[in-house]
């Protein structure tokens, strides 16, 4: 047999095959050209992938590695699950034939990319909560560092023109080269 | 558990008079064929005798039947053997889109060396309009080579009517007859080729035997050089219990083709009519008619390949695919797109392969396992639509 007997369990009992109607990300990578596709469908819960589904169109490689990795990241933190790489996958299986090592890239991309969809989607609802609040108090946005006041959506303070961004964890207003957020205290505040 | 051989385009099982046929060469028989003392006579006779059954099989002349060791050699040397002797008259060599790789990498690699390749398209069912070929001739072009019946979706090519163009063109003409010989009728005579090529164990030969039919006076350079062996057309000490194999295989051929096309014919209809009536998305393949009798090829839709192969071979029944994942080239198969099917439609194709010894029970076992490995293959599959949706 060209595949382990771990690729070959996996491949024929996959775990966590299907989809997640109310995802809180969604990572789709792969097309039919190359031979495989992939979705992978996360829901996040304090900062923990809480679960984890998946779709697969390819070989037994394919299949076997989407069901590893969503195996590997379920219960994960957000940062673990975004450190699991190609060779992990492809270890945890204990190896798959060379021409089928890119099959291995395909899964953690895949996972890689729900997280980041959902860094993404959380970044924007936060955003939008955030100015609503602000809209509504009709209270003015501030520049967290020289206090001069912004309309909420510009890229840079019109008065320190110091660059902003969100934070990915609470939303709020910080400078875009910061590596810790001065609201939320969040460290990891970027992909 | 039960174990059902539906791959026999890969490979036949050898048949046992075959394997009675070439034990006495691998044991009694040894001598080379080239020595001159009764040892060496014995097995030279052998060989000639191997010959002329095959000869006879393709309806040529015993001189015109030169042994190789596979269908991919034959191919090589007729390609480049034919080309590199004719290459002061010109250097365009014609060939279809569908080819064996072993016709596709030769022409490429003799791209290297100067010669142009024109490919010819097919129709939706793999098939090659002469007329095209007609079109595809130019003052350069020196040899066309199109298969008489390709091996992933069984549709047989009017190979007779483009030798004819052929021999209308002044061009040589060679066919890749691997998947034909020992399955359908081949006459040299009637296709009116310069060069076919055969292999044993597409017909319960041995593998590593095969053979290349030149026409007389046809000018093939050698692909490998030494002695004289095979009228010094290809050296190298001849295999002979392979070869004494193929004659073997080559008699039983010429008397039982017809009644095993009988037997195996129906078993074919049978699948693809199951296909069509049992399954959902499953597209036949090649010609749905002209067609080699043991070959039944379909695209499976919404699924790949090499995981259908995976489970069928876990309920132990052996087919084969043409997708991409199946290749260890991680290429779609170009025949398929050829034909004008779209990359994921390539990638569920599926191919059965028989023999008379082939039973009905094995297709209502085929039947009774295949339709839960799709269904839980499309449940995976983000392409597959789902059922709420629809």
């Amino acid at each position: 047999m060209i595949y382990s007997e771990k690729v070959m369990e996996h491949f024929q009992n996959p775990r966590n095959v299907g989809t997640i109607e109310d995802a809180d990300g969604v990572g789709k990578v792969g097309n039919p050209v190359c031979g495989d596709m992939m979705e992978f469908y996360i829901k996040v819960k304090d900062n923990h992938i809480d679960d984890v589904k998946f779709k697969t169109f390819g070989c037994g490689a394919a299949i076997a590695v989407s069901s590893m990795v969503s195996e590997m990241a379920k219960s994960k933190t957000l940062e673990e699950a975004m450190a699991i790489t190609n060779d992990d996958v492809a270890e945890e299986l204990d190896g798959l034939p060379k021409n089928k090592l890119h099959c291995s890239n395909l899964g953690a991309d895949a996972l890689h990319k729900a997280i980041e969809n959902y860094r993404e989607k959380k970044k924007a609802h936060e955003k939008e909560v955030d100015v609503k609040a602000h809209e509504e108090k009709k209270e003015k946005f501030f520049c967290p560092y020289c206090d001069g006041p912004v309309e909420g959506m510009e890229e840079a303070c019109r008065s320190c023109h110091v660059e902003l961004d969100r934070c990915d964890e609470c939303g709020k207003l910080l400078r875009k080269d910061a590596d810790k957020c001065p609201h939320c205290g969040a460290t990891k505040i970027r992909v | 558990m039960r174990r059902v051989y539906f791959d026999h385009i890969a490979t036949t099982p050898v048949h046992p008079q075959v394997m009675e046929a070439m034990l006495p060469y691998l044991n009694d028989f040894y001598g080379n064929p080239q020595s001159l003392h009764s040892f060496g006579q014995e097995t030279a006779s052998a060989i000639e005798s191997a010959r002329e059954k095959v000869a006879q099989l393709i309806e040529a002349e015993t001189e015109e039947v030169f042994f190789t060791s596979s269908g991919t050699e034959s191919n090589n040397f007729a390609i480049k053997g034919m080309a590199l002797a004719q290459k002061t008259k010109g250097k365009n060599i014609v060939v279809s889109a569908v080819e064996h790789q072993s016709v596709l990498h030769s022409v490429k690699s003799l791209e290297k060396s100067g010669f142009s390749v024109t490919e010819v398209p097919v129709d939706q069912f793999g098939l090659v309009d002469p007329e095209d070929v007609r079109k595809a001739i130019t003052p350069e072009t020196i040899l066309v080579s199109v298969l008489l019946a390709n091996g992933e979706v069984g549709t047989i090519e009017p190979v007779a009517s483009v030798a004819k163009v052929c021999q209308e063109q002044g061009v040589l003409c060679h066919t890749d007859a691997v998947d034909a010989v020992g399955n359908i009728p081949v006459s040299v005579k009637n296709l009116g080729v310069d060069a076919l090529s055969l292999a044993g164990n597409q017909f319960y030969g041995p593998t590593g035997s095969a053979v290349l039919f030149l026409k007389k006076g046809t000018r093939c350079l050698p692909q490998i050089d030494g002695g004289i062996q095979e009228s010094g057309k290809r050296a190298g000490s001849e295999n002979i219990a392979g070869i004494v194999g193929l004659g073997t295989a080559a008699e039983i051929a010429q008397k039982e083709l017809g009644v095993w096309a009988d037997k195996v014919r129906p078993l074919r209809d049978t699948i693809i009519q199951r296909m069509e009536q049992e399954m959902d998305h499953v597209i036949l393949t090649g010609h749905p008619t002209n067609r080699l009798p043991h070959h039944a090829s379909f695209c499976v839709k919404f699924i790949e390949g090499e995981a259908m192969l995976l489970n069928l071979d876990m309920k132990g029944i052996a087919a084969a695919s043409g997708s991409a994942c199946t290749s260890r080239a991680l290429k779609a198969s170009h025949v398929l797109l050829a034909m004008g099917l779209d990359h994921a439609t390539a990638q569920g194709s599926l191919v059965f392969s028989l023999v008379e010894k082939n039973t009905t029970d094995d297709i209502d076992y085929l039947f009774e396992v295949f339709p839960e490995i799709i269904e839980r293959l499309r449940q995976m599959s983000p392409l597959y639509p789902n059922q709420e949706e629809e």
